[in-house]
């Protein structure tokens, strides 16, 4: 039973990915590529870069896209399903946890601990993100020359905007969006 | 609308809203949830915000697919957590199934290629933006440990991988570790010779003041 299938392979991913999208994606390729023959390796590479390219978390793209491929529609909401059934259990017994214990002093100070870990983790995320724009890799190559100045502006015009005025992200992103297709095109 | 169906709506259209525009990985959602909860609809605090990250960070699955569930439930319960997973879900579903009938050409499109890279220095922007909010915050605080653990935990992850699970739970522990200093170096001071108006700070910061 394919539906059966596609569920409980997602249903794995969702419970075994901790750490967001980039962790989530050898899980992705051992469940759709190696374990099931659904998509081939030059396939799971297009949907990586698709799962780039439009918004949502990488897991719930590549579960819509791979059950597209294998089953339709009805394949793409199973697959869905499947991805999230274990946060939903998982995250809401947390959240019943935390709503209820956060007034402790214990757990106030565990939770205090954790702050600066999260700041650390958005961080070292925020920092990939500006190296993959600034040269297309996660990580500060050897060589700088090869900086992309075009996204450089883009994302100093952004910082700059962001701190000064307080815009909506929602409107600096489609704003640097708009900048891009212009730069890019003239330059 | 009652007062109960509209909290449902909002939560729905504001989850919704925040993932179609989650690019660039789920960390975006972060500011974009700060805005939307903490600084427009007031249903979440700053502090709380921060939990919840660390939450939806440390359970398995999607970022934004935990944090979507964690406000849903803090607003509206069950109920609020399955509409705000519908409403981070549903984008998504709809987005790539379209493009899943001609990707090849999406992936190809020089446009896109030129939008998406602006976009994504965008997303940078955002992120290093809500990073330097939230370090002033922690600065705020006027203690060392906190600017100690937020460097070390920084080095951690971006020099030596260590895993998200490993660094929680240290930094948990050292949280708790923490509490329990100050509560024993109050207790001292308490007992000493003025008693008065003892040093009371801790991790925890003026910002606490929850109900």
């Amino acid at each position: 039973m394919i539906y059966l299938e596609l569920f409980f392979s997602f249903f794995q991913i969702g419970l075994l990915s901790i750490g967001g999208g980039y962790a989530a994606m050898p899980l992705i390729q051992q469940q759709v590529v190696d374990i099931h023959p659904w998509l081939t390796m030059g396939q799971f590479a297009d949907i990586m870069a698709i799962a780039e390219m439009t918004p949502g978390p990488i897991a719930i793209n590549s579960a819509t896209f791979v059950g597209t491929q294998v089953a339709g529609f009805a394949g793409a909401v199973v697959a869905t399903l499947g991805c999230v059934a274990p946060s939903c259990v998982i995250v809401m017994t947390l959240a019943y946890l935390y709503y209820h214990f956060r007034n402790l002093t214990m757990v106030q100070g565990i939770l205090a601990g954790l702050r600066p870990a999260v700041v650390a983790m958005i961080a070292s995320a925020g920092l990939s993100i500006v190296f993959m724009a600034f040269f297309g890799q996660r990580t500060l190559p050897a060589d700088v020359s090869g900086i992309d100045l075009t996204a450089a502006v883009i994302f100093a015009a952004g910082f700059f905007c962001l701190r000064k005025w307080k815009p909506h992200p929602i409107a600096v992103m489609a704003g640097s969006g708009l900048a891009g297709l212009i730069l890019y095109s003239i330059l | 609308m009652s007062g109960k169906a509209q909290k449902y709506w909002t939560l729905f259209t504001s989850t919704f809203e925040l993932s179609a525009c989650t690019f660039g990985g789920g960390f975006v959602i972060i500011p974009l949830m700060r805005r939307k909860f903490v600084d427009e609809l007031h249903w979440i605090e700053e502090q709380e915000m921060l939990d919840l990250t660390a939450i939806a960070q440390s359970s398995p699955g999607a970022i934004a697919v935990n944090a979507s569930i964690l406000v849903g439930y803090h607003v509206a319960g069950g109920v609020g957590a399955l509409l705000t997973v519908l409403g981070t879900v549903i984008p998504p579903l709809v987005i790539i199934s379209l493009v899943s009938l001609c990707y090849t050409a999406v992936r190809d499109n020089a446009a896109v290629t030129m939008i998406m890279a602006g976009m994504l220095a965008g997303v940078g922007a955002v992120i290093c933006d809500v990073v330097v909010t939230m370090t002033k915050g922690l600065l705020a605080l006027k203690r060392a440990l906190p600017v100690v653990m937020l460097v070390a935990t920084f080095a951690a992850v971006r020099f030596f991988g260590v895993s998200i699970v490993v660094i929680i739970l240290i930094c948990g522990l050292i949280g708790a570790a923490d509490t329990m200093y100050l509560a024993s170096r109050e207790k001292k001071m308490r007992s000493g010779a003025d008693g008065g108006s003892g040093q009371k700070s801790s991790l925890v910061g003026e910002g606490g003041g929850r109900s």
